[in-house]
């Protein structure tokens, strides 16, 4: 499982959390999340978020 | 054939350039900035000395990689002299450069208190990444830290000084954080889980001056109390930087004014950001400047678009209390129906017919945003 950070405010997408809140499940891969989805902290888009290493 | 030039490389400057490049990839495009051309999320700076993250850290790219990625050339420590609307061009280092179109993306500046006393310079405001850099610095090795001004930034950066390990005292003239956006339920929970954590909040006075004392500094605050502090941050608010734009003749109030294509009341000039005043308002926040670098890429690109913005909701950066707000818009006519419940505080506002035009949030009500966006959307 990856984690992704948008580059514009910083939220971070966890594979492993998904984002319910979003309608997106748990366990949603980044490659499976709609190209039509926005970061809800901001707005960009998802071709503007980037992989984020897990440390 | 002239470049289209854009004046600034924070977020809108930027964002703008990227949203464009996707429908322009090819036409000329030149971007002056008196910073370093850096990429960096402004949004981060205010919670990353807990995590102790450098400047160098939060610059996730370079100019050079910048001006590669939006196949443009970026003028990094560049002041423009002045803008000359008649000719299309810019006053650069005693030249002038001509212009295709011109997007102002200047941002705002801190306001400044008008501090009295020998330590008033030490004073410091962090609105950008070399701002970032040197309040890292100056916190290094100390201890306590005085945050002037009780709003969004100042809450963000106390929340995280603390986390970083800081002391904290808060001063601010109202009575209580974030008094702008928040009704009072919210505000007083939001006190009180930061007092928890260790903020001193100082409310109902403002500092008058600051004098060295030693290696630290000294507060005077106008009930004529004193503070000790080894760092103070101003965290007061912003101002739109206009000043350009004004002597250029381009009708400014409190930001440069745009229409629906973020068109000035020049030719061929735009403006986007927090320098920018659009449908009367001044919005300091992301989500609004990604709605006008969408509407300006096309606008600029030549496809017909209109500014409207959705429901805006910000998410407040303090751990120790989350917040998510979404204020109604100035001159609402309703009124706060707040419910405070084990899962956090519910504030609607509401108006006569028990429409929604506005809502506040806390740690787990968070989790209803997206139902109560769609409600004010419906609304």
């Amino acid at each position: 499982m990856k984690k992704f950070q948008c580059i514009v405010c910083g939220w971070v997408y966890d594979e492993a959390l998904g984002a319910p809140q979003e309608g997106i499940a748990a366990g949603t891969r980044w490659e499976d999340v709609p190209d039509s989805w926005a970061c809800p902290d901001c707005g960009v888009g998802k071709a503007d978020f980037e992989m984020v290493q897990i440390v | 054939m002239s470049p289209l030039i854009i004046i600034g490389s924070g977020l809108a400057g930027f964002t703008l350039a990227r949203e464009w490049r996707k429908l322009d990839p090819a036409t000329p495009l030149h971007i002056f900035t008196c910073d370093d051309g850096e990429f960096y999320s402004k949004p981060m700076l205010s919670n990353a000395i807990a995590g102790g993250k450098s400047a160098a850290q939060l610059a996730t790219k370079t100019a050079t990689q910048m001006a590669q990625e939006l196949n443009a050339e970026i003028s990094a420590h560049t002041e423009i002299s002045a803008i000359h609307p008649d000719r299309h061009s810019i006053g650069v280092n005693g030249q002038e450069i001509a212009y295709s179109r011109l997007v102002l993306a200047q941002g705002a500046d801190p306001i400044r208190l008008p501090l009295r006393g020998n330590g008033a310079d030490a004073v410091l405001s962090v609105n950008n990444l070399d701002d970032y850099t040197h309040f890292r610095a100056a916190l290094e090795g100390k201890k306590r830290v005085a945050v002037l001004g009780g709003g969004l930034i100042g809450c963000e950066f106390a929340n995280d000084l603390l986390a970083g390990g800081f002391s904290v005292d808060v001063i601010d003239p109202g009575t209580r954080p974030l008094s702008t956006l928040l009704p009072a339920e919210a505000s007083l929970k939001l006190q009180e889980a930061l007092g928890k954590q260790g903020v001193s909040w100082h409310f109902g006075v403002k500092a008058d001056a600051v004098e060295h004392s030693g290696n630290a500094l000294q507060l005077k605050l106008s009930d004529g109390s004193t503070l000790d502090a080894d760092v103070v941050l101003s965290a007061i608010g912003l101002r739109s930087r206009t000043a350009l734009a004004a002597a250029a003749g381009i009708t400014i109030n409190r930001g440069i004014v745009v229409d629906n294509q973020l068109k000035t009341s020049a030719p061929d000039i735009y403006a986007i950001g927090d320098c920018a005043e659009a449908q009367g308002k001044v919005l300091l926040f992301v989500m609004p400047l990604m709605q006008q670098a969408r509407t300006l890429a096309k606008v600029l690109a030549g496809t017909e678009a209109e500014l409207s913005y959705p429901a805006m909701p910000v998410v407040i950066k303090t751990p120790a209390y989350p917040i998510t707000v979404c204020p109604p818009p100035i001159g609402s006519e309703g009124s706060w129906k707040v419910e405070s419940t084990p899962q956090g505080v519910r504030a609607l506002f509401l108006d006569g017919a028990d429409r929604l035009h506005g809502f506040a949030l806390t740690e787990q009500t968070t989790s209803e945003k997206n139902n109560l966006v769609l409600q004010l959307e419906k609304a």
